[in-house]
C-alpha cells in the first residue's frame, strides 16, 4: 500500500540551488519514475481484487445481451444496429469501470500524498489513468469483437473494430479520468459522474460507430480511425493536466 | 496605463454597488430593443415566400440559440479567469451565467421544434445543429450538477471552472464531429432564409431582437451576480452596510 | 387583427414559441431577483448570527 509513497521518498534529491539545467532534467526524470511506479502500484493493487475487474466486462456483455432481446433475434436486424450497440456498451460500462479509478486513493490518502509529493501531479494523473486503462479499457475493448460477432458480424470487420474500439478506449479513459476527478468524493456521484462525462466523450462514440460501421461493410475505415486517433492524441496531451487540476481543487 | 479599473471589477463591494446603477442602462435598452424587434418581426415584416408567416418563429429562434452560445462562452471565459487568477467575482459570474443559458438552450430547442414540425415536417432531427444544442444543454445541466453536488463554495467554483474550460474546447469538436457524421450519413437539412439574402424588412427585427437579447442577458446577469458575490463574502464588514439598508 | 393571430395558418407553432420564449424572459428576471433577495436575507441572517456569538 505504501509501495508509491516510500519510492517517492528514495528517489535522488532533484532540487539544487543553482543547478537548473540539471535539475530539470532530473526533475523531469523522477516525474516519470514516480509516474511508471504509480503505474505498477495500481495494476499490483488492481490484480488483488481480480473481482472488481470482471465487473464492467460483466456489464458490457449484459447490456450487449439486450439488444438481441429487446429488438429482435434475427441477425441481419442486430447487425445494423451493431456499431451503435457496440460503442453504447462501451461508453456505458467504462463508465461504471470509472467509479474505482480514483475510489481507493482518496480514501485511504494516497491521492493527498501524490498532491503533496512535489512529483508531477500531472504525469501521476497520467499514469494512474494509463493503469486504469489496461486494467479495464483494453480488456473491454478485447470482448468488443466478440460482442460484435454474436451480433452478426462477418469475422472480416472484426480486426478493424478492435482497432476502433482500442484507439477509442483511450480517449474515454482518458475524458473519464476528468470526471471522475472533479466528483472525487462526492456523495452518489456515478449519475454526476455519467451527466460530465458522456457529452464530452460523444466524438469519440461518433467517430468509432463510424468506424464500426464502415468495417462491417468491408470498406477502408482510415478516415474515422484517424479521428479518432487526433481525439486520442488531444486527451492524452490535455487530460492529464485538467484532471490534476481538478485532483488538487477535490482535494483542498 | 492605470490597472484600477480591473482591481476595482474583482472587488465584490464594488462589482455589489456598480452591478445595481448598471442594470437599468442595460434593461431598458433591452427591453425598446426587443419591443422594436418584436414589432419589426411581427408586423412589419412581410411574409416569407416559402414559409408564410410561419418564418416569424425565427425571431425568437435565433436570439435563444445565439443566447445559448453567447452566454456558454461568457461563462467559460469568465470561468477560466476565476480558475487562473483566483478572483472570486469571476467564478460568480460563471456561476451567474449558467442557469441563464440554460434556460435559453431550452427555449432554443423548443422553438426550433415549433418550427421544424410544419415546415421540414418533424419535430426533431439529428442534424448537426439540433444535436449540438443538445449536448450543450447537457453541458450546462452538467456543470449546475455539479455546483449543485459539491457543498463547498470554493471548491464547487473552481470544479465546474475546469468543467467549464474542459467543456467549452469540446464544444467545437462536439459541432465538427457531429457534421462529419452527418454528411458521411445524410445531407444536412438546411435552413432556407439564409441570412444575407435576408430583405432589409426582415433583417433588421432579427439584429434588433439579438441586440436586444444581448443586453437583456447582461442585465439579469448582473443582477444575479450581487446574489452570487453576496453569497460568496462571509461576514464581511461591507455587508453590514449593505445588507441593513 | 384576426390575420396578425393567425399567422397565415402557422398559429399553432408561432405562438406557442413566441409564448416559450416570453415564459424563459420572465422566468429568468424573476429568478434573478429571487436570488438576490435570498442572498441578501441569507447574509443578514450570518451577521446577526455572528453578532449573537461569542
Amino acid at each position: 500500500m505504501s509501495a508509491g509513497a516510500s519510492a517517492a521518498g528514495t528517489l535522488p534529491p532533484t532540487r539544487t540551488a543553482g543547478a537548473a539545467a540539471p535539475a530539470e532534467a532530473s526533475a523531469a526524470a523522477s516525474a516519470l519514475e514516480a509516474a511508471w511506479l504509480a503505474l505498477l502500484r495500481d495494476v499490483q493493487l488492481a490484480f488483488r481484487r481480480r473481482g472488481q475487474l470482471v465487473q464492467p466486462l460483466a456489464f458490457f456483455a449484459l447490456v450487449t445481451m439486450l439488444f438481441p432481446l429487446a429488438i429482435s433475434p434475427e441477425l441481419a436486424q442486430l447487425r445494423a444496429v451493431a456499431p451503435g450497440v457496440l460503442w453504447v456498451a462501451e461508453l456505458l460500462a467504462s463508465l461504471l469501470a470509472l467509479e474505482f479509478l480514483f475510489r481507493d486513493d482518496a480514501h485511504d490518502g494516497t491521492l493527498e500524498q501524490y498532491a503533496l509529493s512535489g512529483q508531477s501531479l500531472t504525469w501521476l494523473m497520467f499514469a494512474k489513468t494509463a493503469a486504469h486503462w489496461l486494467l479495464t479499457g483494453v480488456p473491454l475493448a478485447l470482448m468488443a469483437p466478440l460482442a460484435a460477432l454474436s451480433l452478426g458480424v462477418a469475422p472480416a470487420a472484426l480486426p478493424g473494430i478492435l482497432l476502433a474500439v482500442i484507439i477509442g478506449s483511450v480517449t474515454l479513459s482518458l475524458i473519464g479520468s476528468i470526471g471522475a476527478a472533479l466528483t472525487l468524493g462526492l456523495k452518489r456521484s456515478g449519475a454526476l459522474l455519467s451527466l460530465l462525462t458522456v457529452p464530452l466523450s460523444l466524438p469519440v462514440l461518433i467517430f468509432g460507430a463510424r468506424a464500426t460501421q464502415l468495417a462491417i461493410n468491408g470498406a477502408p475505415l482510415l478516415a474515422p480511425l484517424e479521428l479518432l486517433a487526433a481525439l486520442a492524441v488531444l486527451a492524452i496531451t490535455l487530460a492529464p493536466l485538467a484532471a490534476s487540476a481538478a485532483v488538487r481543487i477535490s482535494l483542498e | 496605463m492605470s490597472w484600477t479599473w480591473f482591481h476595482r471589477l474583482a472587488s465584490p463591494p464594488y462589482v455589489y454597488a456598480f452591478a445595481a446603477r448598471l442594470t437599468p442602462w442595460f434593461a431598458w435598452p433591452a427591453a425598446l430593443c426587443i419591443l422594436g424587434g418584436l414589432w419589426g418581426g411581427l408586423v412589419l415584416a412581410p411574409p416569407d415566400y416559402q414559409q408564410g408567416d410561419g418564418f416569424r418563429i425565427l425571431y425568437v429562434h435565433a436570439p435563444s440559440a445565439w443566447m445559448s452560445l453567447m452566454v456558454y462562452t461568457t461563462m467559460a471565459i469568465a470561468a477560466g479567469v476565476g480558475l487562473i487568477w483566483r478572483i472570486k467575482v469571476a467564478h460568480a459570474v460563471a456561476a451567474s451565467c449558467a442557469p441563464i443559458g440554460a434556460s435559453f438552450t431550452f427555449a432554443a430547442l423548443v422553438t426550433g421544434a415549433l418550427w421544424g414540425e410544419p415546415m421540414w415536417g418533424t419535430y426533431w432531427q439529428w442534424d448537426p445543429r439540433l444535436t449540438s444544442e443538445l449536448v450543450l444543454l447537457f453541458l450546462y445541466l452538467g456543470y449546475m450538477g455539479l455546483r449543485a453536488g459539491i457543498e463547498d463554495t470554493q471548491r464547487a467554483d473552481r470544479a465546474s471552472a475546469v468543467l467549464a474550460v474542459v467543456g467549452v474546447v469540446n464544444v467545437p469538436i462536439i459541432h465538427y464531429s457531429v457534421v462529419w457524421w452527418n454528411s458521411l450519413h445524410q445531407a444536412p437539412s438546411v435552413m432556407r432564409l439564409a441570412k444575407p439574402t435576408m430583405p432589409p424588412s426582415m433583417l433588421v427585427p432579427l439584429l434588433l431582437m439579438l441586440l436586444g437579447f444581448t443586453l437583456y442577458f447582461v442585465a439579469v446577469l448582473l443582477v444575479r451576480l450581487r446574489g452570487e458575490v453576496l453569497g460568496r463574502e462571509r461576514t464581511a464588514s461591507w455587508i453590514r452596510e449593505v445588507v441593513s439598508a | 387583427m384576426r390575420a396578425f393571430f393567425d399567422m397565415g395558418g402557422y398559429a399553432a407553432f408561432v405562438w406557442p414559441a413566441y409564448a416559450v420564449t416570453f415564459a424563459v424572459v420572465v422566468l429568468n428576471v424573476v429568478w434573478a431577483q429571487r436570488a438576490l433577495t435570498h442572498a441578501r436575507a441569507a447574509a443578514r441572517r450570518r451577521l446577526s448570527a455572528r453578532s449573537e456569538g461569542p
